[in-house]
This record gives C-alpha cells, structure tokens and sequence, in this order.
C-alpha cells in the first residue's frame, strides 16, 4: 500500500481556498469600482432631479432649467437605431450562421463584422456625416443620426444572433426536417424560439453602447441647444452625453452648470438600467417559454 | 411479404471517407429491422440514407440505389425529398421534443405540411399520442410545455410527433440509449406494437435490445454489411466469425 503524505489534504484545501479568495476578492472590487462611480454620481447629481429638471428646457445659457430635450432625444435616438439595426442584425446574423455556406465568403464576411466591431465610434460618426448627412442629403436630423448608431450597434447585434444561434442544437433542426419542414419555416418555429432569448441580450447590449455615445451623433445629430423639441426625423435634437460633454466643456458658466451635469448623468445611468431592464424582463419571458429540462 | 426498402450497391462517401462500401439490403414490409455494429461502422450514416437527411451535410456522395417502394429515393427532384420525409418518419438518439407544448409538438409535422382544419389536427394528435403509449398520461396537459415530461415520456413524444403524419417507415436511431431501463422497456414494448403499422429501421448499440425487438439484423463493421439475415439466425447461429465476435463480446 502507498502511504500518501498526511498533510495533503490539508494543503489542498489551502491552495484552494486562497485561490478562490483571490478570485472573490478581484471579482467583489470590480463591484466595488462599480458602485463608487455611482456613489459619487449620485451624491452630486441627485440634488437637482426634480419634476422640473426632467421637464423643463434648459435656460440661462444651461444653467439653470432641466434637460428634458437632451432626454427625449436620447430616447429617440435609441429606439430609432434599435429599430434600424435589430432587424437588420438579426437577419444578417441568420444568414451568417443559418444559410451562408463554410467557406471563403463566410469567414470574410465574419471578419468584417469583427472588423465593424472595432472601428473608433469617431469614425462612424465621420463616417454617418459623408454619407447619411450629405450624400443622401439628410442634414444633421435624428434620422442621421439613428442611421450612424445603428451602424455602430450592427456588429453587436450580428455578433450575438450569430452566437445564439450556434448554440441551439442541430438535432432541433433535424427533428424538423424530417418531419417534411422546409428550412425557413425551421427557423422561424423552432430554431429562433430557442435562440431568441439569447438574441436579445444583443439588444441589450446594443442599446448601452448606442445610448451613451458622443462621438457618432456629434457631426450627425447632436445639437448643442435647441429651444424646443424635435417635430420629426429630420429634426436636430440634443442628447443626455453630448449634452453632459457641452456643459461639462464649453458652457456659459461651466462652474454654474456643473451640478447640472452631474444631475444629467444620473438621468443616462438611469435610462441605460431602465432599459436593460425592460429588455432583461421580455429576455426572461421568452427564456421561460422555451425552458429546458 | 412486399419488400418495402431495397438497398443495391450503396456506397457513401463523406468527403475522402469512404462510409458505405458497397451495401445491399431487403427490407420486408411491417418487420422491425435493427442495424448493430461498433461506433463509425457507418450504421447510422446508413439509417440517414432512407429519409436523405445526409444531404444536409457538406461534401457528401451516395451512389447506388435505394428503393423505397420501388421508388429510387436518390433520383426524385429536390422538391420531392419533403415528401419523401413525410413517408419516412425519424426518432433521434437524445428526446429531442421542441419547446413548445405537448399538443404543439405533435401538431407541428400536420402544420408544416399544410394541414389547417382544427378538428382533424386535434384527432390526429390524439390518435398518435394513444399510439406512442402517451395518451393517458398526457390528456389533462396537453397545454404544458413538453419540456415538463420525464425523458422517457418525451422519447415517447418524438415518436408520436413522427407518426402523427402518418409515415409508412419508421427510423430509429438508438432511441432508448439516454433512457433508464424502465422507460426503455417501454419504448421496446411500443416498437413491437408499431410494427403491425410501420416498417421499423433501429440502430441500437444494445444487443439484447436487437434481439428483442427485431425480425431481422445486419452487422456493419467499418462501412461494409457483414451479414443481414433473421434475427434468430444472427444471434444463435451467425455465418460469418466476425458477427460472432461482435455479438458474444469479443470486440467493439
């Protein structure tokens, strides 16, 4: 019999619990850099949220009023690249993964997307001008600028529904093929239901990127200040980061708006939470739907 | 008794591989066939032939023939091959019902194929779901989500869901091989029912299970059929040695 050294069993614990304490600890401070970006948000910011701050215009020269163009263009904003790029997202990731072909075509066209992916959110936003607002003639308008940030998200979505998809088992495919299903309808009624809740996590992720860009809505969209609020998609329209980024840097009285800033970045934090959760509770639905065992 | 499938000089290659070397094989009508043989012996590339679900993979060739009620199944336009599938019925390894609910799930092969009226739809499911043994325990939840059966009830499911459009041949590919014995018994009981109705194709990797449930038994080892005969001659008095060394344990 081989006499094994006494102490192992103890060292093993050791090793293992100083390895996963490093793993909590590195793990819990991430948490902890979260929640003092809040912390010290909040704590500057959540004196001016009032009524007035979500309703008003800005006046005085945005320092005094609130900031309900910058919000409601955020919203615009948002929705209308979500619109434009969930769809279009959606399908391409469906082509990618459920009919293109292995093969040349196949990898360069994912490369591409990964290339999308990487691409300085300025350039887009240059990018958006040369074509959205002067090539097609759109001027600066919320039209643009959606069009801008969709490109933005695109890869996003792609990437996810591709991902998605991938997971879901052939033997799901299988089972509808030969049951006399032809491919499309496969897709639609038993690939997607199974993929779907994994989709939106796209969607989600595209709408944190999307609503707190700057730099694509700044030649496209963004308007410094506007007196009233948008009236259609070829409107300017201010935004919650464009509009923190101006009175944090060329205001009238940047001291004086200050407090405004802060104020005005809790209301993004809280739009960004608001909207993730919302897509995480219809991710959850669906996730329910199509629970496996 | 009418041979129902005819295999003649099958051969399938997966690009460079070589999978099926030469096979020929009778099928007679209503009789449970099983396919034994090692992992890779090509006995499941084999069952795929029958409902041509090998052409969803890349670089595939078949030449030969294959004769399902006389018709060569390889030489019918693209646009018969669905049809083909509706009269060749398939039950996976893994219980693999889709998330939907037990109704839908059974329902699904009718809609697909076109059926809309609400009352014949509700009686075939039924129909199929008495027929997989599956009825009584699923009546009063035929609106839950199938996913909520146990794995052998949902291995049951599949099987109602492939003949609830009526297949002439059933395909098997080890379908109790994730079950506990239990519910594998009573997947063999139901394979020895269906056989009045269905032309049975199964790969099993179970020995007794072949013994049990089937009239007639081809061994393939690396791509070629040693040897097709009756059951009962295979396992008490097989011709060729290397079936003898695969059935009494010997190798594989």
């Amino acid at each position: 019999m081989i006499s094994f050294p006494k102490q192992v069993d103890r060292e093993k614990r050791l090793h293992q619990a100083i390895a996963f304490w490093i793993a909590r600890i590195i793990s819990y401070s991430i948490l902890l850099i979260l929640f003092l970006i809040l912390f010290f948000i909040l704590k500057r910011g959540i004196g001016v949220i009032n009524w007035e701050f979500l309703t008003a215009m800005p006046i005085d020269g945005m320092t005094k009023g609130g900031i309900l163009p910058a919000i409601v263009g955020t919203l615009y904003l948002v929705l209308m690249s979500m619109i434009i790029a969930f769809p279009v997202g959606v399908l391409s990731g469906i082509y990618v993964n459920e009919y293109a072909k292995e093969g040349a075509i196949k990898q360069f066209v994912k490369m591409m997307t990964n290339n999308l992916a990487g691409v300085p959110s300025i350039v887009f936003g240059l990018f958006g001008m040369a074509l959205f607002v002067n090539r097609l003639g759109f001027g600066a308008s919320i039209l643009a600028g959606s069009l801008t940030l969709a490109l933005l998200a695109l890869p996003l979505i792609i990437r996810t529904t591709e991902e998605s998809l991938k997971a879901v088992d052939d033997t799901f495919r299988h089972a509808s093929y030969a049951l006399g299903a032809s491919k499309l309808r496969t897709i639609r009624k038993v690939v997607l239901p199974i993929a779907f809740p994994n989709i939106i996590t796209g969607l989600i992720l595209g709408i944190g990127r999307v609503s707190g860009e700057t730099a694509p809505i700044l030649f496209t969209v963004a308007a410094y200040f506007l007196p009233k609020l948008p009236q259609s998609l070829f409107d300017q329209a201010m935004a919650l980061p464009y509009h923190l980024y101006v009175i944090s840097t060329s205001g009238t009285n940047i001291q004086a708006s200050r407090p405004i800033a802060y104020g005005t970045a809790v209301i993004l934090i809280l739009i960004v939470l608001g909207m993730n959760l919302l897509a995480n509770f219809v991710r959850s639905h669906y996730s329910r739907k199509v629970k496996m065992k | 008794m009418r041979t129902k499938i005819e295999a003649s000089n099958v051969h399938l290659h997966y690009g460079d591989f070589h999978a099926l070397k030469g096979i020929n094989m009778q099928i007679p009508e209503r009789t449970v066939t099983a396919l034994i043989g090692p992992s890779g012996c090509g006995k499941s590339s084999y069952l795929r032939l029958f409902n041509r679900m090998n052409d969803l993979i890349d670089g595939v060739r078949i030449d030969g023939k294959v004769l399902i009620d006389n018709t060569d199944i390889y030489s019918i336009p693209q646009s018969e091959v669905d049809r083909l599938r509706r009269k060749v019925g398939m039950v996976f390894q893994k219980p693999n019902p889709f998330p939907k609910t037990i109704f839908e799930n059974v329902a699904y092969g009718l809609r697909v194929n076109g059926l809309k009226d609400k009352k014949v739809i509700g009686e075939q499911v039924e129909k199929a779901l008495r027929q997989a043994a599956l009825w009584e325990e699923v009546k009063d939840k035929l609106k839950k989500s199938a996913f909520e059966l146990s794995g052998g009830q949902q291995q049951r499911l599949c099987i109602a869901r492939a003949m609830a459009i009526e297949p002439s041949i059933l395909l098997m590919d080890e379908p109790a091989s994730a079950l506990d014995p239990i519910s594998t018994g009573k997947i063999e009981e139901l394979i020895y029912e269906l056989k009045s109705n269905f032309t049975i194709i199964i790969v099993t990797h179970n020995m007794q299970q072949a013994s049990r449930v089937s009239d007639y038994t081809g061994f393939f080892l690396l791509g070629e059929l040693i040897e097709f005969d009756e059951t009962k001659k295979i396992f008490r008095n097989p011709e060729k040695q290397q079936t003898e060394n695969y059935i009494t344990g010997r190798f594989g």
